[in-house]
């Protein structure tokens, strides 16, 4: 995220500010970038930040579709640059990055150097939504977990699903109530401080299904504020057939999986000059060209053909394949009081704890930009010569894609100044027990259009150092 | 269950998840989103080798896969560059998909399945036989109706749709095979040392700067 992106409220009156600025998360992105390995490039464009000389891989070199993207975008005045993804394009320095993140700590230094000594760069094969068996894309399960287990200071209990967290007569947490799945018992977990990332929604709904005598609404929520200012990403899709694509030579187009170039929103001064009715931004993800077939890629031929089948039908698809590209916009929702889970008074899961139902709305602000999505690639695909598939949805309310499909869940414990307004405080701690953290996409006060995994790492990284600090101290 | 001309189980299942996660990356999110349905379980291993049935039973009696092989071949004949669908076990894949119990694939089958039925039923109207009995010429008369969504006539648009469906079906399964793939030439998922971008000769097909 960058510095608007902190500040919403304060920029243009909506939404909610985070306790913190983008300059207090600054180092910790650096160090996420560092440890996890992004590629990318520093373009020095308004509200999306640089990283410091050093720290991001090269990126690919563009597909030809994501050229022809790039020119047709420039006469639009939208820009096209390397995207930034979480996929090693060469070796890490792991002696150079290990003791960037541990210059005081060799032996956490060494540990960490070997882990990384164990990820390969991309081969520029196999799907990484996959798994990916070389460690070239970042994965907790390959690149945080085996380093950890190496300290020696890591347990993993699997198959625990946890019901509640415990809490003390004197009001601190304990532990959590878990029942093992493979067996049905329950079982306690005891702790010193307790940290929640179960994902946004579901730390909430733990928090809530954690009432006692001390906390009859659920632990930590004094506010009320759990589970409220759920928010998920603003999704609209639009795909175009580019006839210049057609009869080019075919090449190896595979790359790493996913845009080599992405647009960031542009449009900042329109939006403050009130050039635009709607406040909030986009990205544009781009896909297409030659990439793996599968069911889907061909969905579009009735459109462009006619219908057919036989032998007409495999000439088409030698014809249109790998002319085929498309967009997705990724845009920014400003919470709102609509938009909230609460545990279901009826309904339990598998193992007998309840669930969470939801509530939630888009509002204008969303919907207008959904329609502004549509409108923009509708133009980018004119502008490239090609042929809109379907047709463009300029009615937001339709074009937007429903809550929870672009799976960006985020909110729902809030971070905050003020224990009133909030469930935690710029620590991820909660206000109301203080040996409580929440670090995962639960705390987040407004959801850019940035994705949101690189910011609850880096969160969650400056919520543990002030946790150790506290622990250090005696205060924990 | 041992016919030799089916496909090993573990294949299939294989193949229709590569082919299902593959769609796009742009549609990913969609995919496994929505609200929970009532749960199916887990899902397979892929390291396992499975029996037919051995963990969600397949679908198509006889008589139907008598006529998905025929639609198939009606769709995706043999031709020079590439063989047949049912010469590249498409029936087998089309099976697996819409007996999976996954949101996507069993929306799927509700669209297959009635117009499997509505197919023989008009081939028996037309031309008294089920629909693999026809000639090539009576089976052609049939798809000429239906394999257009939009310009299918007057009580064809639900046949044209199952059509669509069931073509986009019998394309993703075939062309997600190493044959299917060599035919649209799909030249990747090879490992390589580094990628280069586009080469020259697309440079300049492209007039790329």
């Amino acid at each position: 995220m960058g510095p608007y992106d902190f500040k919403p409220r304060s920029r243009d009156g909506l939404g909610i500010d985070w306790p913190y600025t983008y300059d207090d998360l600054a180092p910790y992105y650096d160090k996420v970038e560092a440890l996890i390995g992004v590629f990318g490039s520093n373009e020095g464009l308004e509200n999306t930040p640089n990283s410091p000389p050093g720290i991001l891989l090269s990126p690919p070199r563009p597909r030809a579709y994501e050229l022809l993207i790039k020119n047709a975008s420039a006469k639009l005045q939208v820009p096209v640059i390397p995207s930034h993804l979480a996929i090693l394009t060469q070796a890490l320095d792991a002696k150079k990055v290990s003791a960037l993140l541990h210059p005081n700590d060799p032996r956490a230094a060494g540990t960490l150097t070997d882990a990384m000594r164990n990820r390969l760069p991309c081969i520029w094969a196999t799907p990484c939504g996959r798994g990916c068996a070389i460690r070239a894309n970042y994965q907790s399960t390959t690149v945080h977990l085996p380093p950890a287990l190496a300290s020696g200071n890591l347990d993993i209990v699997t198959d625990a699903m946890v019901r509640e967290v415990i809490v003390a007569p004197n009001g601190k947490a304990t532990g959590v109530h878990y029942i093992d799945k493979k067996t049905g018992q329950e079982v306690q977990a005891r702790a010193r401080v307790v940290v929640l990332a179960a994902s946004g929604c579901e730390s909430a709904r733990i928090l809530l299904n954690s009432k006692s005598g001390l906390f009859p609404d659920g632990l930590a929520n004094s506010s009320g504020k759990v589970g409220r200012y759920l928010m998920d990403t603003v999704g609209s899709d639009l795909s175009g057939q580019i006839p210049a694509l057609e009869g080019c030579p075919a090449y190896n187009e595979d790359g790493v999986s996913g845009m080599h170039l992405y647009t960031p929103w542009w449009l900042y001064q329109q939006q403050l000059s009130g050039k635009l009715d709607f406040p909030r931004g986009y990205h544009i993800e781009i896909g297409g060209g030659r990439e793996m077939p599968g069911v889907g890629t061909f969905e579009d031929l009735d459109d462009l053909t006619g219908g057919g089948y036989g032998k007409k039908l495999k000439e088409d698809a030698r014809r249109y394949y790998g002319s085929f590209v498309g967009f997705s916009g990724r845009g920014e929702m400003i919470p709102n009081e609509d938009s909230y889970c609460e545990v279901d008074p009826d309904k339990k899961d598998a193992w007998g704890i309840p669930v969470l139902r939801f509530h939630f709305k888009w509002s204008r602000h969303e919907e207008k930009q959904a329609a502004h999505m549509q409108k923009t690639f509708a133009e980018i695909i004119d502008a490239m010569g090609g042929k809109v598939l379907g047709k463009p949805q300029l009615d937001g309310k339709k074009a937007i894609a429903p809550g929870g499909s672009i799976i960006h869940e985020v909110g729902t414990t809030s971070m905050g100044a003020d224990p009133k307004q909030s469930v935690l405080n710029q620590y991820c701690q909660a206000w109301d027990v203080k040996n409580l953290f929440v670090t995962d996409g639960g705390p987040f006060v407004s959801n850019a259009d940035k994705n949101p995994t690189l910011t609850i790492m880096a969160n969650a990284w400056r919520s543990c150092e002030y946790l150790l600090g506290a622990m250090k101290k005696g205060e924990l | 269950m041992d016919d030799p001309q089916r496909m090993d189980r573990r294949q299939a299942v294989k193949w229709m998840l590569a082919a299902s996660a593959t769609v796009s990356i742009l549609q990913l999110p969609t995919l496994g989103g929505g609200p929970a349905r009532s749960g199916y379980g887990t899902d397979p291993n892929l390291l396992e080798v499975y029996k037919p049935g051995d963990f969600w039973p397949l679908t198509f009696s006889k008589e139907q896969r008598r006529s998905v092989a025929a639609l198939c071949d009606v769709i995706l004949p043999a031709d020079e560059r590439s063989p047949s669908a049912t010469g590249l076990k498409v029936p087998d894949f089309i099976d697996e998909w819409i007996s999976a119990p996954y949101p996507r694939q069993q929306a799927d089958a509700k669209v297959v399945l009635p117009g499997l039925e509505w197919l023989d039923a008009e081939a028996a109207r037309r031309f008294h036989a089920p629909f693999a009995d026809l000639s090539e010429a009576q089976k052609n008369k049939i798809c000429d109706d239906l394999c257009s969504v939009q310009k299918a006539g007057r009580g064809f648009e639900r046949a044209a749709q199952f059509f669509a469906k069931f073509r986009e079906l019998a394309m993703g399964g075939f062309y997600s095979t190493p044959e299917g793939m060599k035919d649209i030439q799909y030249l990747g998922n090879v490992p390589l040392a580094k990628f280069d971008g586009p080469p020259p000769e697309v440079v300049a097909y492209l007039k790329l700067p």
